[in-house]
């Protein structure tokens, strides 16, 4: 019997069950699009049919940071950057649990990059929302790691020299088996999109645009936007690698030109994730490893039995 | 010293089988009845440079790599730099014996390979030789194995010939090679062995005075490092997961660990850097698993972030500290106790964490266990710190001594039965973080269980994990963190036995006091004093963190004056205690040490003397310092 009888019981969920008494309401700024994340995700995993007793929401730090004091569930609001392997060793504990985590474009691309890309490279089975705003909003408004080039802000008054980050590119390059963009703007294709995202077994990427109305006044609030699967300007195979790239730099180029395409844009099925690799090696346990803790018929190893060899 | 001992070098380059070589000797000399204990020095180079390993062997227990050594098995650097004029590295191809040679005791045996090694290079051999009473052997070693074998059988033949000039019997060397070796490789290996202890008794004359003592027993020993036993301590306590970066000397550690967890159903996790490593192992506590992580000094810098998070967030981790010589990259390979500060202070905030600092091999054991126990019990980092010396010191322990129940409880975790009965807010989030649990704790679930939901965040937070910053809470929240440490504190002083370890007559006028893996030279020290008649005791201390303040306390009130020995340049130590005890200031002068070798004892029985004897005598030799103690 599992000591963790939350998981898979496959009850009636309604999104508003993902709402916390302790915070119901966001202190995020009016029009701000953190908001919508918030939404899409309780809408997705009401359906996918998740529970809050099964998902483990893992957060970085700045106003996306706080998604998990929003959303009721297990929640570990984590350091600047360090969602991804608080998240991704949870998961390996115990793989019966849904493992979200999320955090801002500083978070992800920037202290948290080299996570980013390993997380991404392990292929392991949980969601990543990045909450792209182009800006670092709740430290007041300083260029961020996907800031147009030239954007002035009080620690770069002479505006960014540098490109930005191409946050699609960086995601496939670095192996991520499912890569999409949402905008805020856009709820219906966001909560499908976290919906497949959650049911994709391999790490899915999302990169999520939500407008900062406080300090990303210039930029776009992501409107008009472009579904591509939509649009008959755009026909591109998921599956496909090259296809994929292709159409994820043109997107990022876009986006700096004023025109905001979204989508999936990659997916790989058949790559096994990374619980699944390590299983296939004899390195990770048939048996979620957290329940053998709460097994009273369960043997331990000693070091005992393993003194042999220093005979 | 002892007497009735061997201390035997083997030097040689990198690479060149000089660690396995010695392992297998060790394990021989224990096999046979002898107490052992090693003792590492190589350069951060994967071939050549001076590397040597020392076995001390004797029929009594050891404790220390000793007080220099009285064999020498010089055998050449296969990856030996070109000799140039003036070039950095100068002649390599003599290092094995020349750069030996200052430690080899008076009487002491030199076996070389005069295939590798011409001493007509090595300035004033001859007259060393004379004035030190040395007896030479040149073996040409090389030949013998390229005879046989292949030419990197030669550490075999050093072997055999050491063995026969030892008075040694060949058939424990016999047998441990035949166990590791496959047969082609072993049949030659045998040749060569046996080979070269003929060579050597027909062609010499033996007329040294160094012989393996006739030693024995009770019951069957296993020779195990510091790295080992704090693995097998992490095995015991239950832990299954490991997640870390290489970095030299924590690397031995991981590697145990990751040998192990696939068969013993855990698992192990080599990640992008160190702030993911104690990242990850916070994420598999936070899950419900046992976990671990650790690095070295610049790795645990790395940590500092993550140490943070599990101290607010109050998940239980252990994680392993094994220092070498610092700052920055320092010197990768050497030991050093210079992290001290680094370990109890680093992370912003007031830190509630556990540091031990084991004194030998088996108290890594006990410290580790113990660390993981208190960590899990009470909600907290608990760090055990290890160095060089320690972790690759290889010394014989009795078999029975693994011989525990292992436990793989996971402290104060509620089950989904208990959570039924535990508070929550009407739409049933659990009050995780309750404000006057006992002891201070208030238990965990874990996500999966059904009723447990919480949030927790590095943030200050509510009870139920949410953020907050108001005032009352703010000081409630504190001072429940900062409460455990003092019931940890009493249950250390209430625990069957002390961490801390005393030496030496209860009411002696001096004391000494050290740290962590000094314990052993300083004990042997203390032997070498007693004999010479000074009054003097010893404490070595191991709890950093809460800091055993009455027991050091009454150590320091019960003398005139005391020496702390350390392995760092300021003192770390001496700073501690004073900070915790605000006294002492005029009772304690420093022996330090930092030149990247381990104490011997006769350094301390020399320091002593000088200082606590006769502080107008003068200064101690080159490799140690001495600060007096104020007003001194």
């Amino acid at each position: 019997m599992s000591a963790f009888s939350a998981i898979d019981q496959g009850v009636e969920i309604d999104a508003n069950d993902f709402t916390p008494q302790q915070e119901p309401q966001p202190t995020w700024c009016p029009g701000c699009g953190d908001f919508a994340v918030l939404n899409a995700l309780k809408k997705a995993m009401a359906e996918v049919g998740r529970s809050p007793d099964e998902v483990l929401l893992a957060t970085g730090i700045g106003c996306s940071g706080k998604l998990n004091s929003y959303f009721e569930s297990y929640g570990f609001h984590t350091l600047h950057g360090r969602s991804l392997p608080v998240a991704r060793a949870a998961k390996l504990a115990n793989p019966g649990i849904e493992v979200v985590a999320a955090g801002g474009d500083g978070d992800g691309y920037g202290i948290g990059g080299n996570h980013f890309t390993h997380t991404a490279r392990e292929n392991h089975d949980m969601v990543y929302i990045v909450f792209n705003n182009e800006v670092f909003g709740l430290t007041k408004g300083q260029s961020s790691p996907t800031s147009p080039k030239g954007h002035k802000s009080k620690t770069q008054p002479s505006g960014v020299a540098k490109d930005p980050v191409r946050p699609l590119t960086l995601g496939l390059a670095a192996g991520a088996s499912f890569i999409a963009r949402t905008a805020a703007v856009n709820p219906n294709q966001a909560k499908e999109i976290l919906v497949e995202a959650i049911e994709h077994d391999g790490f899915a990427h999302i990169d999520f645009l939500t407008q900062c109305p406080t300090w990303n006044k210039e930029a776009r609030a992501y409107v008009p936007y472009t579904d591509i699967q939509d649009s008959d300007d755009f026909e591109h195979d998921v599956s496909d690698r090259r296809e994929a790239a292709e159409i994820m730099w043109e997107t990022e180029e876009k986006l700096y030109e004023g025109e905001v395409l979204t989508g999936r844009y990659y997916r790989d099925a058949d790559r096994p994730s990374y619980g699944e690799e390590k299983r296939s090696l004899g390195e990770i346990p048939e048996e979620p490893l957290a329940e053998r803790y709460f097994d009273d018929e369960y043997e331990w190893e000693r070091s005992a039995d393993l003194l042999d060899r220093y005979k | 010293m002892n007497s009735n001992e061997v201390i035997w070098r083997v030097a040689g380059g990198s690479g060149d089988g000089i660690d396995s070589t010695s392992q297998n000797f060790a394990k021989a000399l224990m096999r046979s009845g002898l107490h052992v204990f090693t003792h590492r020095h190589y350069p951060s180079r994967i071939r050549g440079g001076h590397t040597y390993v020392e076995i001390r062997a004797s029929d009594d227990p050891v404790r220390s790599r000793g007080d220099g050594y009285n064999f020498l098995l010089a055998l050449g650097d296969s990856f030996a730099r070109n000799t140039q004029e003036g070039a950095y590295y100068g002649n390599e191809e003599i290092k094995p014996l020349s750069e030996n040679l200052d430690e080899l005791r008076e009487g002491g045996v030199i076996l070389y390979d005069q295939g590798l090694i011409d001493v007509d290079e090595i300035p004033d051999f001859e007259e060393r030789v004379e004035e030190n009473n040395w007896h030479v052997y040149p073996m040409d070693l090389r030949d013998l194995a390229r005879d046989h074998g292949r030419e990197v059988m030669r550490n075999t033949a050093g072997v055999g010939a050491t063995a026969r000039m030892l008075g040694m019997d060949l058939a424990p060397i016999e047998k441990l090679m035949e166990d590791a070796m496959p047969t082609d490789i072993f049949e030659p290996n045998l040749t060569i062995l046996r080979e070269a202890a003929d060579i050597a008794e027909a062609e010499f004359s033996f007329d040294h005075d160094v012989a393996v003592p006739e030693g024995s027993h009770d019951e069957e020993q296993v020779l195990v490092s510091g790295s080992d036993t704090v693995a097998f301590a992490s095995i015991d306590e239950g832990c299954r997961f490991i997640a870390g970066y290489p970095m030299t000397p924590w690397t031995e550690v991981f590697t145990i660990m990751s040998q192990y967890l696939p068969d013993l159903g855990g698992i192990s996790e080599q990640v992008e850097d160190e702030i993911a490593a104690a990242a990850l192992a916070i994420g598999a506590s936070h899950a419900g698993v046992k976990a671990m992580s650790g690095s070295s000094g610049g790795g645990f810098s790395l940590m500092s972030e993550p140490l943070g998070l599990a101290e607010m967030s109050e998940t239980p981790i252990v994680l392993i500290e094994a220092m070498r010589a610092g700052p920055a990259t320092g010197m990768p390979t050497k030991p050093e106790q210079a992290d001290l500060e680094h370990v109890l202070y680093t992370s912003q905030g007031d830190s509630t964490r556990v540091v031990f600092a084991p004194g030998s091999v088996a108290e890594a054991y006990d410290q580790t266990r113990k660390a993981f126990q208190i960590a899990y019990e009470y909600q907290l980092p608990a760090i055990v710190i290890i160095d060089q010396k320690l972790s690759g010191e290889n010394v014989n322990v009795p078999g029975s001594f693994f011989d525990r129940e292992p436990n793989s409880d996971l402290g104060s975790v509620a089950t989904e039965e208990e959570l039924a009965d535990l508070p929550h807010d009407d739409h049933g989030k659990y009050k995780r973080f309750q404000y006057d649990p006992e002891k201070g704790v208030s238990p965990r679930s874990i996500p999966g269980q059904e009723g447990g939901r919480y949030l927790v965040t590095g943030n200050e937070h509510n009870e139920f994990g949410h953020i907050d910053e108001d005032p009352d809470n703010r000081i409630i929240q504190v001072d429940r963190r900062m409460g455990k440490l003092e019931t940890i504190r009493e249950e250390l002083n209430d625990a069957d036995g002390s961490h801390q370890t005393a030496y030496g007559p209860e009411d002696a006028e001096y004391g000494i006091v050290s740290w962590g893996s000094q314990q052993g030279a300083v004990e042997e020290a203390v032997d070498v004093l007693l004999d010479r008649g000074y009054d003097v005791k010893a404490i070595n201390v191991s709890d950093l963190a809460p800091y055993p303040v009455a027991e050091v306390e009454a150590f320091l009130e019960s003398v005139d004056l005391a020496l702390v020995v350390e392995m760092n340049a300021s003192a770390q130590f001496r700073g501690l205690t004073q900070r915790e005890l605000g006294a002492f200031g005029d009772r304690l002068a420093s022996l330090l040490k930092y030149d990247g070798n381990p104490f011997e004892p006769h350094e301390i029985v020399e320091g002593f003397e000088l200082e606590i004897v006769d502080d107008e005598a003068g200064t101690p030799q080159a490799n140690t310092r001495i600060l007096s103690a104020a007003g001194d």
